[in-house]
């Protein structure tokens, strides 16, 4: 991708909100604010937005650098701007931080303003449900009754999904990607290691670190190591680091192959960054979604009212969210006659795929978008 | 951007498949490639329509022309389909190219209330003069070399009517064409391409 079709240099923007949310776990944060970033133009009859969800560890800040100079664009920029795949000369394009996040949405590291505190283990333990009612919040603040349509990866998936369970109306299109209609037990089990890893860090403090003046940094990166063990396939991870040995074998404990190497970068990169709150409240998320629950276990009956036409994706070396779950998605679409379109993309980069830019991927998402019509009325 | 299909625009196949499919009806087309059918007739008898597709092409080209497209192996069974959720299930000419031919059959008469079968007549008369001269026959429908053809399944009408019977399946309508042209006199020697409306007996 050229430089030219990048959304340039964006500013994040927050909206405060004084209406308390009623939370799924029956608690009610008072106020709150969420922190977002736009992307394109917002049309005259406000037809043409799409709502971006982030994954476990996203943020707002989607597309576009904060400086001219900024060597890291948003998560999602290889998919985001002027000409590419999701247009920014057509669509408006709304990125934000989940509540319980650690990029300036209300979160546990973020300030209580009843006590002037960092909220800590009182940050209550927020839903994909409870999410999405608060997405559907920014959307009254900025002027936006529908969206063209929701996207999301993974964690962002399961919000996408939502959206159209609970704001039928609301949303026109939802793009689900390399998600599933709820956990496994072994998908659950590999967050649950997670979190105990960052909770019987000594450091943890039973989540008020803040006050201790430390961090939890140990649990967060093993934590994060497994996550990057489950988001690439055997495949990928065989291709790109294999058995090879970095300098030489030293009969230690140190990193000797390069496996380790990019796992040990990839959980000190991520626990300098995120907090440990955070992830584990977003774990939790993953692990309490699942709209069936209500319905028996009938997903079909779940997504009955769903009105919004589907796009599912899901990629072939996937493992953590297999196919198999995304065809989950399908079967309770096409039972409620909805809709719907499903790709089962051939590649190699297990979970991570869906941040990729497959070649064939994008002309899947560039094609579906392009259809979408924002000249309703 | 479909809207304004002509009838001529199309296969003759799709004209007589248009007349076994009800209007406003519950269409699953399984190989659906780029989804012409789906779209003709959405356009001409508004139905609701999906296709079930392996390829990547076929699969972008009908995301591309806004038509509902799965993308699976028809090899792997019906499994994400409902018992009797769809009016029709449509198979055109991809019968010959399935290995599970008759699971294939199976699954259709269990998803569909009434199934189209198309497939080329093994029996045409073109084909059997090619292999009375001693040659494995090559021909429009069939464009293959006996080396590179997907076509592992091939059948003639009369062993296709003979699969019905055993199989306890009732034989709606069949029509035999050449050419674009039906065939109504000795169908298994001088029909090009057989197209069957079945349903469960």
């Amino acid at each position: 991708m050229s430089e030219n079709n990048s959304v340039g240099v964006v500013t994040p923007q927050t909206a405060h909100f004084n209406v308390p949310l009623k939370l799924r776990s029956g608690q009610i944060l008072p106020q709150y604010d969420l922190v977002y970033e736009t992307y394109g133009t917002l049309n005259a009859e406000k037809s043409n937005a799409i709502l971006i969800c982030h994954a476990l560890s996203g943020n707002h800040h989607v597309a576009g650098k904060y400086s001219e100079d900024d060597k890291y664009p948003g998560w999602w920029d290889n998919l985001i701007g002027p000409g590419k795949p999701l247009d920014t000369n057509r669509f408006f394009v709304i990125g934000l931080n989940n509540l319980g996040g650690c990029h300036g949405s209300s979160g546990p590291s973020s300030i209580n303003p009843e006590t002037g505190k960092r909220w800590g283990s009182d940050f209550p333990i927020l839903t994909v449900e409870d999410w999405v009612d608060s997405q559907a919040h920014l959307l009254d603040h900025l002027g936006i009754t529908q969206l063209a349509a929701v996207i999301g990866g993974s964690l962002g998936g399961m919000q996408a999904l939502q959206w159209t369970i609970a704001y039928a109306d609301r949303v026109r299109h939802a793009l689900i990607i390399a998600s599933a209609p709820n956990l496994t037990a072994q998908n659950m089990a590999f967050n649950e290691v997670a979190r105990q890893a960052i909770i019987t860090d000594p450091e943890f403090h039973n989540g008020d670190y803040y006050e201790h003046g430390v961090v939890p940094r140990r649990g967060l990166r093993i934590a994060r190591m497994l996550g990057h063990i489950t988001y690439l396939s055997d495949d990928v991870m065989g291709e790109k680091f294999g058995r090879k040995i970095k300098d030489t074998i030293k009969y230690s404990f140190d990193v000797e192959f390069e496996m380790e190497s990019y796992l040990r970068y990839q959980g000190d990169k991520f626990a300098g960054s995120f907090d440990a709150n955070t992830y584990l409240r977003m774990t939790r998320a993953l692990d309490y979604y699942d709209p069936a629950l209500a319905f028996n276990g009938d997903l079909s009956k779940a997504l009955s009212k769903a009105k919004a036409e589907f796009l599912v994706l899901s990629f072939t070396s996937d493992w953590r969210f297999s196919p198999t779950r995304s065809r989950e998605i399908v079967k309770a679409l096409l039972d409620n006659e909805s809709t719907v379109s499903y790709a089962e993309v051939t590649a190699a980069h297990g979970h991570d795929a869906f941040l990729m830019p497959d070649a064939h991927y994008h002309a899947i998402l560039r094609s579906y978008l392009s259809n979408i019509q924002t000249d309703i009325d | 951007m479909h809207n304004n299909v002509k009838i001529t625009d199309f296969r003759q196949d799709f004209a007589i498949i248009a007349n076994w499919v009800k209007f406003g009806s519950k269409v699953l087309d399984l190989g659906c490639g780029d989804g012409q059918l789906l779209q003709f007739l959405r356009s001409s008898l508004e139905i609701k329509g999906y296709g079930v597709e392996k390829d990547d092409a076929n699969l972008l080209a009908c995301i591309q022309n806004s038509t509902n497209v799965i993308q699976m192996d028809l090899e792997d069974g019906l499994s994400g389909f409902e018992d009797q959720s769809f009016d029709t299930v449509v198979l055109s000419q991809t019968l010959q190219a399935m290995r599970n031919t008759e699971k294939i059959v199976l699954e259709m008469l269990r998803v569909g209330q009434e199934i189209i079968v198309t497939f080329p007549n093994f029996g045409y008369w073109r084909n059997r003069w090619q292999i009375t001269a001693g040659r494995m026959p090559v021909s429009k429908t069939l464009p293959y070399q006996w080396y590179d053809t997907p076509n592992v399944h091939l059948c003639t009408i009369h062993d296709f009517d003979a699969f019905c019977y055993n199989h306890q399946i009732e034989i709606i309508e069949r029509k035999v064409i050449t050419d674009g042209k039906e065939v109504s006199f000795m169908p298994n020697m001088l029909g090009n391409l057989a197209m069957y409306r079945l349903k469960a007996r």
